[in-house]
């Protein structure tokens, strides 16, 4: 075959092609054939599909029941719970939208567990990456006990470039979620930083730690020796919610300690959590209350008098 | 003691009973994390072989923990029917899987042998199932129990309503339970797993969903998914408890762990005897889950399906009125994906069966693993085949307390109208006296919450 015939033969499919459409347009379009006009092409371009966002609150909160015995009761009913009542169903199934926003809602955690850490955003905040002995995500969610612990490449690039026995340590960790880094790092890092800074308390180089668990901070204040270490971490991705943020500490970390010696700020998101601005003042202050009365978690609980918050039930650590 | 095989001209040999069963195990990234997996395929397949042959004395005689050590072996071991075990020792694993399979075997055969077993043979034949032996087994075992209602009939499938809420408002978990009764889910249980595990709160909880059920006249049970101890308090001081509610681990350290013992569970299934508003006799609810030893290093390096069966083992002193896995809510690092989820529901399953338990499944998994709804709903039509008694039901399958998904409210009407079920007998005569249901199927009124603000 030289070029000309396949020339003529990718022109003669492409025109089949075209043929196929136009009918298959015409097939789907029950109405136009009933009334034979306007010409199915026409009729083609001048469909449109333009959808608001699913996603936001009103439509969320629509209600799908088709002849509720109560319309205003249903409304009622919905504002009291976040749970997904009242949207309907055809037969036994749910209706086309509130399957839709399900698929949706857990879309968007898969790509927060599967995504990574933007460069752009570990550049704004000068952050060099270490990994963790983890090879692949796949063998991070497979063995937690790898993702606390630093390869020994990691442990010689932050002696290389870190300052040692700071009063405070930043890292940062992907977790479960690279979104939660994303989207929260660039509100959340600064205010920590100039809190810090506007106390006196003296902070070390800060640096990103590629598929990192809570418990890694143990690991890496073998190399630091600071008195307290802070993890800010992607927490796992609840459905619509994918960007959760978690900043655990401790008073001197070290091998064997475990959650119980730890704090925490949990749901730190802009997506009906703690917003990242008033989450960086919380964790200044708690960072404060550590260094004063040096002792983290329960101890600081039996420490100090007020009460720090619970621990929350997490799958990063 | 030898256990070896050849397999493709290359030897294989097994240290122990412990290190066979592990071996035998199918592939699940918790053992794989603890170290007992089969290192291959074909090493997995000779561990099979090897068990197959396996006297079922070998397997009484060798409990994955020692009976001096261990409190749920005790358990375990004290139940059994020394007549019943007295026919069956000599039989093989192998043997085992194919009486089971055998037509001439009929249901109360099944059931009457169970009390001749321990878990680790419950294990064993399990792990020499495919899956479709795993459906068919379970299909043959109807285990019913009866608290208000009576669960486990044939021809029936029912649902706990399960209206969990972030804080537990009281109005919030009202209209989640609104919601699933105009569904048709209630009739296991109204289930709510709180936030706040004060007893101030839960006994709020227990009055609430009392009064829906007494103002409605559901045929069905409440329960508070609180520790225990909680639940026992709730108890004296007056609450209206219509089951008692715990998770189960398969060992001593393990239950520990969940801050619980036999003495405890003794005397909690006492107090239910003498406490609770329901008819009983059977007035207790277990939840279990593959992984869960292994996350509180009580696993004993034994793998996690025996661990699991063991569970079944300590269930079964109590004669519980439902007992479920909570199958993939403990995480890709015990079950990977949506295969081993798949398998491991039908393997919990079928073992609870096998051991008289009435059983049913939580199919469900968490946003790390690597499963979708599609893989749950998957998973409920081929337990639903093999005679699952219930499952949960949540709003679209959303629990927005526990941040997880399981089946919904839709998914119980469902599978009833697509498998030919029904709902528990009771609670269906009651859904087709208040018009939301109607020859099985669910009328134009049904599937609107708004329907309970009548009254």
């Amino acid at each position: 075959m030289d070029q000309n015939q396949i020339e003529a033969v990718v022109q003669a499919v492409l025109a089949e092609l075209k043929k196929k459409d136009v009918q298959a347009a015409t097939a789907s379009a029950p109405a136009s054939a009933k009334s034979g006009v306007p010409a199915a092409g026409a009729k083609t371009n001048a469909l449109i599909i333009d959808l608001p966002d699913p996603t936001t609150p009103e439509v969320r909160n629509a209600v799908g029941v088709e002849h509720p015995m109560d319309p205003e009761g249903l409304l009622n009913l919905k504002s009291t719970t976040p749970a997904r009542i009242g949207s309907g169903r055809a037969g036994p199934r749910p209706r086309t939208r509130s399957w839709l926003l399900f698929q949706a809602d857990h879309g968007v955690t898969q790509d927060a567990i599967y995504g990574e850490v933007k460069q752009e955003v570990l550049d704004q905040f000068g952050l060099f990456t270490v990994q963790t002995q983890v090879a692949d995500k796949a063998e991070y969610l497979l063995r937690p006990d790898l993702g606390r612990l630093l390869t020994p490449e990691a442990k010689m690039l932050i002696e290389q470039k870190c300052v040692k026995k700071p009063q405070v340590q930043i890292v940062v960790g992907d977790g479960l979620s690279a979104a939660a880094i994303n989207n929260n790092l660039p509100q959340i890092f600064p205010v920590i930083k100039q809190g810090l800074e506007a106390s006196g308390i003296s902070m070390g180089t800060p640096f990103f730690i590629k598929f990192a668990r809570v418990g890694v901070i143990n690991d890496v204040n073998t190399v630091i020796g600071a008195d307290v270490v802070v993890i800010l971490i992607g927490e796992r991705p609840g459905l619509g919610v994918a960007d959760a943020l978690s900043a655990y500490m401790g008073w001197r970390p070290g091998p064997g300690k475990t959650d119980a010696q730890r704090d925490v700020i949990c749901m730190i998101t802009n997506n009906g959590g703690l917003n990242p601005l008033e989450a960086g003042a919380f964790v200044v202050e708690l960072i404060k209350k550590i260094l004063k009365n040096q002792a983290s978690g329960v101890e600081l609980k039996l420490k100090s008098s007020e009460e720090i918050t619970e621990h929350p039930p997490s799958d990063v650590l | 003691m030898l256990l070896r095989t050849k397999l493709f001209g290359k030897t294989y040999e097994f240290g122990s009973i412990k290190e066979l069963l592990a071996k035998a195990n199918e592939e699940k990234s918790g053992d794989r994390q603890a170290g007992i997996a089969a290192e291959s395929v074909t090493e997995r397949v000779a561990a099979k072989f090897v068990l197959a042959e396996l006297p079922l004395w070998a397997l009484y005689e060798n409990p994955a923990v020692p009976y001096e050590e261990d409190e749920v072996t005790r358990v375990i071991h004290d139940q059994v029917n020394m007549t019943i075990y007295n026919e069956i020792k000599d039989w093989t694993v192998g043997e085992l899987r194919e009486w089971i399979m055998k037509d001439t075997t009929t249901p109360q055969m099944i059931r009457r042998a169970s009390n001749g077993f321990t878990a680790e043979m419950v294990a064993a034949v399990t792990k020499l199932m495919s899956n479709m032996d795993l459906i068919y087994g379970a299909s043959k075992v109807r285990v019913t129990a009866h608290c208000a209602n009576t669960i486990g009939l044939p021809g029936t499938l029912a649902s706990r309503n399960q209206p969990n809420h972030p804080t537990d408002s009281v109005e919030g978990i009202r209209a989640t339970i609104y919601e699933g009764l105009s569904y048709g889910s209630g009739d296991s249980v109204i289930g709510i797993n709180p936030v706040d595990d004060s007893l101030g709160s839960v006994m709020r909880l227990l009055d609430m969903t009392y009064d829906v059920i007494q103002k409605w006249e559901i045929p069905t049970q409440n329960c508070l998914l609180a520790h225990v101890t909680t639940q026992m308090d709730a108890m004296k001081r007056g609450a209206p408890v219509g089951m008692v509610f715990q998770s189960l681990a398969g060992s001593q350290k393990g239950n520990e762990s969940f801050g619980v013992d036999v003495g405890m569970l003794d005397e909690a299934y006492e107090m239910a005897k003498k406490y609770a508003w329901t008819a009983g006799p059977n007035y207790m609810y277990f939840e279990t889950g593959q992984g869960s030893e292994l996350s509180a290093d009580a696993h004993h390096g034994a793998d996690q399906l025996v661990m699991e069966a063991r569970c079944y083992g300590l269930a079964k002193r109590y004669h519980p009125f439902q007992v479920n896995t909570v199958v993939g809510f403990i995480g890709p690092e015990y079950l990977y994906d949506s295969v081993q989820i798949t398998r491991a529901g039908l393997e919990d399953h079928f073992m609870g069966k096998l051991y008289g338990i009435p059983m049913g499944v939580d199919a469900c998994y968490t946003n790390h693993a690597k499963a979708t709804q599609n893989d749950i709903e998957n998973l409920a039509v081929l337990l639903t085949s093999a005679g699952c008694n219930y499952f949960m039901g949540v709003p679209l399958g959303d629990d927005v307390m526990l941040s997880y998904q399981c089946t919904s409210f839709h998914d119980a009407a469902s599978l009833r109208q697509l498998l030919g079920l029904r709902p528990l007998p009771e609670f269906e005569a009651w859904m087709e006296n208040l018009g939301l249901m109607k020859d099985g199927k669910l009328t134009e009124k049904a599937g609107d919450a708004s329907f309970f603000l009548q009254k």
